[in-house]
């Protein structure tokens, strides 16, 4: 196999962006041996002299406010200093070393082997509602995939990560279920209904509009409803949605016709604390363009 | 954890309710759980159990953090991670509710600036900068990651292509290329630990092709950084990137 020389990867480094030279500094390997290193790495791009970076001030996409109260959750980490930060990463991962890694030495050793989830997740970025808490899944028992609104593209609209994830997962990993999580207050979903038909140049709207459908079908059975409960009832529809559209990759519709794969959708209320599961009921058959979701096994639990 | 017998504990907890109803579905319930034939698994009763555990042990103990967290989310990061089960950093990272936006996807990797290929990864970046105003991005890479490996060996291997996954994972293509120019001598698991640590400073470097992240490092408000976790040896390093000139040359 050919290798490039060095000088050749400067040239042919593939960036239509001129951005600074940069440098890296490792600050900590944090394990058995505590040291520090100092390395630095030299990345080389084309640099044009008086060359400056273009800033543009980003419009706020509509729907997205949300009252940034100054007095602010206090995570672990009081200082904005960043010696202290680096010092609580460290702290927090020298924790799950002692407690769950040393603990579980032959099950972390089995794992480091390979991976054999029994799901597939697929929830929403937003940071109250990650499935390793809610759902208390443990290292090695989910596949996750996390984007704005939990969104699942369908597979006309091209590659995309959600479905690289999937078509791994799947065709892979071979994971026996796939679960779509929505959830309240959902950001992503808000913008989704707040969308005006101008031309928006925001990335959020760019990818938020693969819930169209479910905005649609919302604006025409909960209208009547305040918009806030809109929201929610389009947080649900979405996850119908999503469940439509992970049928029509074919590779995931021959394995849920044929029993092989379990397609479920599940919504987490962080207000109430609760969570209503619901499976898809798919037996090969063709769905209409309208019909409903045929589903089964709902439940919801307080 | 959330096991059977936790679950079955917690539920068992609510039948002092003076609610007769309650208390019946509560004791159907358990009598469901106590006849699960632990062989069989069933994703339904494996997130009941989950749920169950979060809530008993998490929400109700701490009611005013998240009554608080149900009006807003004020997360100091934004994470990359992989989509891989075994590296959440929920676990490997302690964060908790409210702490961390976080996108996990094939290797964890953020692609550059494009807003018709990569609008997911985008919008995710803009309402974490913009919206959110977090202060920290953080990229974590892992040991043995399906999705470099299959950067690293295809399509020279000539295995059969797949139509999304080798789509996805191209945009490492630069740290594919250093890698092998650097490292090419070295057998493929050395290359991969080298490319999976090479990754994560690409993505760090197509951070700053959005706008919102170049305003924020440019104000001071936004700090990068590397995280590699490695699961062989229970070990994780931090690296933090500080974009800066050098001189070249003058003429």
């Amino acid at each position: 196999m050919a290798t490039l020389s060095p000088t050749s990867f400067t040239k042919n480094f593939n960036s239509s962006v001129d951005f600074p030279i940069t440098s890296f500094q490792t600050f900590a390997i944090f394990g058995p041996k505590l040291k520090t290193e100092q390395t630095h790495f030299r990345l080389s791009t084309s640099f044009k002299t008086g060359s400056c970076l273009e800033l543009k001030a980003m419009k706020e996409p509509p729907g997205l406010t949300q009252k940034l109260d100054k007095n602010r959750l206090d995570g672990l980490t009081e200082s904005e200093n960043g010696c202290d930060l680096f010092q609580d990463l460290k702290h927090r991962f020298l924790r799950f070393k002692k407690h769950k890694f040393e603990e579980n030495l032959g099950h972390f050793q089995n794992l480091a082997e390979g991976q054999a989830p029994k799901f597939m997740i697929i929830a929403c970025a937003d940071s109250r509602v990650c499935p390793s808490v809610i759902l208390g899944f443990q290292p090695g028992e989910a596949f996750m995939v996390r984007n704005v609104a939990n969104l699942v593209p369908p597979f006309e609209s091209g590659p995309s990560e959600t479905n690289a994830a999937l078509e791994f997962a799947v065709n892979s990993l071979k994971v026996e279920n796939i679960l779509v999580i929505g959830h309240s207050r959902c950001g992503g979903i808000r913008a989704l209904m707040s969308m005006q038909d101008e031309v928006d140049s925001s990335f959020i709207r760019s990818w938020v509009i693969v819930g169209k459908n479910a905005r649609l079908n919302t604006k025409s059975a909960a209208s009547h409803l305040g918009f806030d409960q809109q929201c929610r009832h389009c947080e649900k529809e979405s996850v119908d949605h999503s469940l439509l559209n992970l049928l029509t990759y074919p590779w995931i519709e021959q394995k849920v016709a044929k029993g092989e794969l379990s397609v479920h959708g599940g919504y987490y209320d962080f207000v109430d604390c609760t969570f209503e599961k619901w499976t898809l009921d798919y037996k090969g058959s063709n769905l209409g363009k309208n019909s409903r979701l045929p589903v089964k096994n709902r439940f919801y639990w307080c | 954890m959330g096991s059977l017998e936790e679950a079955i504990e917690g539920l068992k907890k609510f039948l002092s309710n003076k609610d007769d109803v309650a208390v019946a579905q509560i004791e159907k319930l358990i009598t469901g759980l106590q006849e699960t034939d632990l062989n069989e698994f069933d994703p339904v009763k494996r997130i009941l159990e989950g749920f169950q555990h979060f809530k008993i042990n998490k929400f109700d103990k701490h009611p005013e953090l998240y009554e608080k967290l149900a009006e807003g989310q004020w997360p100091k990061f934004l994470v990359f991670a992989c989509s891989d089960s075994r590296v959440c950093p929920s676990h490997i990272l302690d964060f908790q509710p409210g702490e961390a936006f976080m996108v996990r996807n094939i290797a964890n990797m953020v692609p550059a600036f494009d807003k018709l290929k990569y609008s997911g990864v985008g919008a995710a970046i803009e309402y974490a900068v913009s919206v959110l105003e977090v202060q920290n991005i953080l990229v974590i890479g892992h040991s043995r990651c399906g999705g470099i490996k299959r950067l690293m060996t295809h399509p020279e291997d000539n295995s059969t292509p797949f139509d999304f996954i080798d789509e996805w994972v191209k945009i490492g293509l630069p740290a594919k290329v250093k890698v092998q120019a650097e490292f090419g001598d070295l057998p493929l698991e050395d290359q991969c630990k080298h490319c999976e640590k090479e990754s994560v400073k690409l993505s760090l470097c197509n951070l700053q092709t959005y706008p919102y992240v170049q305003m924020g490092l440019a104000n001071k408000k936004l700090r990068l950084m590397g995280g590699y976790y490695d699961f062989v040896h229970g070990k994780f390093e931090l690296l933090e990137f500080e974009p800066c000139f050098h001189h070249l040359f003058s003429t």
